[in-house]
């Protein structure tokens, strides 16, 4: 057998596949054989998208108020059962993505390869590439054991390409009876507005870190972010104080961003959240410890105070 | 209500990672509670006293025998912990660890709920908390940021791509919990003293009846590793209250404004 059959889970959020999902169908149709993608919802909303980068079939889930996790694995499992079988299931690292493939790698009691920014093919053999200790690392892992083998790909990993090629056939998969494992529902879902680019599409990003000092603080962060175009982020260290959501995280944890400006502004640079920021283009610094981690990566580093400098820098840019 | 809570014992964040000979995360010095997993630990002991009653146990996965970040669980409030300690869970990928916390969890007799952290700090393969639940034949809510449990359901704000979803859940369950969901205690000289005699039930995978582990369990195999391009640094300079100026002549170098 070679990697014939390959199923790519893709995340829909507002009403469209992510870019991180198309990523992996674009990198899915490189690797020969037939790709069909799997979604969480109604697949005819997304078989013009998906099919124009490359899927022929996509399988759609009706969940309901189920979580995707348990409901799409099962279903997943149903269609394995009835004999389509893939050879290799890519998933995003999305929260829904996280869960499917965790299910399902329980339930075929195969492994599930995740962090990964690359995929490999030889005959039937299938290797993954993860990035360890900050990105600083490469570690090439080989399925050993039968397929489906199971990988999950960090968002950018892949350029998304469109085929241009026609709509995707839908086949709409029921949800087997889930057990206990059903019963927790949604009963409420609040989609938080933002304002300006997306932080993981943003062109220009700008973070803030602990050096801000205090929470009311990152108000420069967002001005200087509004003033520039851009999105704004945050470290780890500030989500988890509270000063700003989770959305706003940039790292292993959080998003990951590959601007053509990023701008870190107290962030002393922890692998946590190098690991989210270092494929930008251009990276500038500031902070005040001149042997912050964060200056053995930026273009430019400016050892300073950013309760000094982001504000004439905010001044000098609206004045333009 | 009694509660698990998964916590893992790693190696200091603060100090460099390193491979072993086996492309193996080396965990042969000191390890210490990941503090992701403290939120869980807290959560738990919060959950627990709204209850009016019940304990929190812990359940870990570790070399040597180290019970050091179980003990700082303990000293925060948990009442005891199973620890699964064998040479030979060397190299076992995230479905074997789920796998051996899982049959941890059922040694203890199972619980009204298990936390676990959305990943750890060290591995971060961020799956082993819903495939527990899986094997388990659990519900559960990943990701979550606020949970209460009322009248033995429990209620959850669980992160998304475009916000969060609110969630209900029948017990017995698991959640995966964020960092920043509570705040985590410091352990008190009391609690620390009390920590040292508390029981840990240390256990090998044969006694769980979980095979094959480590290698030979596990369905991948590294075959390479090797460094990524360093990116090099660029320009450093202190700040002598004019150095906004070098950023909006870089910013203008390069056409973005």
């Amino acid at each position: 057998m070679a990697i014939d059959n390959i199923w790519v889970f893709a995340q829909v959020s507002n009403g469209g596949p992510t870019t991180a999902s198309l990523e992996l169908v674009t990198k899915a149709r490189s690797l020969g054989g037939s790709v069909a993608v799997w979604v969480a919802g109604d697949g005819s909303t997304v078989a013009g998208a998906l099919g124009a980068y490359g899927a022929t079939k996509v399988y759609g889930v009706d969940y309901g108020s189920n979580l995707a996790g348990s409901a799409v694995a099962s279903a997943m499992k149903s269609v394995i059962d009835a004999g389509d079988s893939p050879d290799l299931v890519m998933f995003p690292q999305s929260y829904e993505g996280r869960d499917v493939m965790s299910r399902l790698s329980v339930k075929l009691d195969r492994t599930v390869i995740t962090n990964n920014t690359d995929i490999a093919v030889t005959g039937d053999s299938v290797t993954v590439t993860t990035p360890i200790f900050g990105g600083n690392t490469l570690v090439s892992t080989t399925f050993t054991g039968g397929a489906p083998y199971l990988a999950a790909f960090r968002p950018k990993s892949f350029a998304p390409e469109s085929a241009g090629s026609a709509a995707a056939t839908v086949q709409a998969v029921g949800v087997p009876d889930l057990g206990a494992t059903g019963t927790a529902k949604v009963i409420a879902v609040h989609v938080e507005e933002t304002t300006g680019p997306k932080l993981d599409e943003a062109d220009i990003v700008v973070s803030g870190g602990r050096g801000l000092g205090e929470s009311a603080k990152y108000e420069l962060v967002e001005q200087l972010a509004k003033v520039l175009k851009g999105a704004p982020g945050a470290s780890r260290a500030i989500v988890d104080a509270g000063w700003v959501p989770y959305s706003y995280q940039v790292g292993q944890t959080g998003k990951v961003v590959k601007p053509s400006v990023y701008i870190a502004a107290g962030i002393s640079g922890a692998t946590q959240h190098m690991v989210g920021m270092k494929g930008s283009k251009n990276i500038i610094a500031i902070n005040k410890d001149k042997e912050a981690p964060i200056f053995g990566i930026a273009d430019l580093g400016i050892v300073g105070d950013v309760h000094k400098v982001l504000p004439k820098l905010i001044e000098a840019l609206q004045g333009r | 209500m009694n509660i698990i809570v998964c916590v893992k014992q790693i190696p200091d964040p603060a100090n460099p990672g390193a491979l072993d000979g086996n492309n193996a995360l080396k965990r042969d010095g000191k390890l210490i509670l990941d503090e992701s997993d403290s939120y869980g630990v807290e959560m738990a002991l919060q959950l627990v006293d709204a209850a009016g009653g019940g304990e929190v146990s812990l359940v870990s996965m570790a070399p040597n025998s180290e019970t050091a970040g179980l003990r700082t669980a303990l000293a925060m409030g948990a009442a005891k912990a199973v620890l699964v300690s064998d040479p030979a869970l060397q190299g076992s990928d995230a479905l074997t660890t789920a796998k051996i916390l899982a049959a941890a969890a059922q040694r203890l007799g199972g619980a009204d709920l298990i936390i676990a952290a959305t990943e750890s700090s060290d591995g971060y393969t961020g799956t082993v908390p819903e495939q527990m639940a899986e094997i388990l034949g659990l519900p559960s809510v990943t990701f979550a940021k606020k949970v209460s449990i009322d009248g033995g359901v429990l209620r959850a704000d669980r992160q998304t791509e475009d916000g969060y979803d609110e969630v209900t859940c029948p017990l017995p369950a698991l959640i995966s919990v964020t960092a920043g969901v509570v705040e985590p205690r410091y352990p008190s000289f009391k609690g620390i003293m009390a920590a040292k005699s508390k029981p840990v039930d240390e256990v090998k995978a044969s006694d769980l009846g979980v095979t094959p582990v480590g290698w030979d369990g596990a369905g991948q195999k590294i075959t390479s590793v090797t460094q990524a391009e360093a990116r090099a640094a660029g320009e450093v300079i202190e700040d002598d209250g004019e150095a906004f100026g070098k950023i909006v002549a870089f910013l203008e170098g390069l056409k973005v404004i």
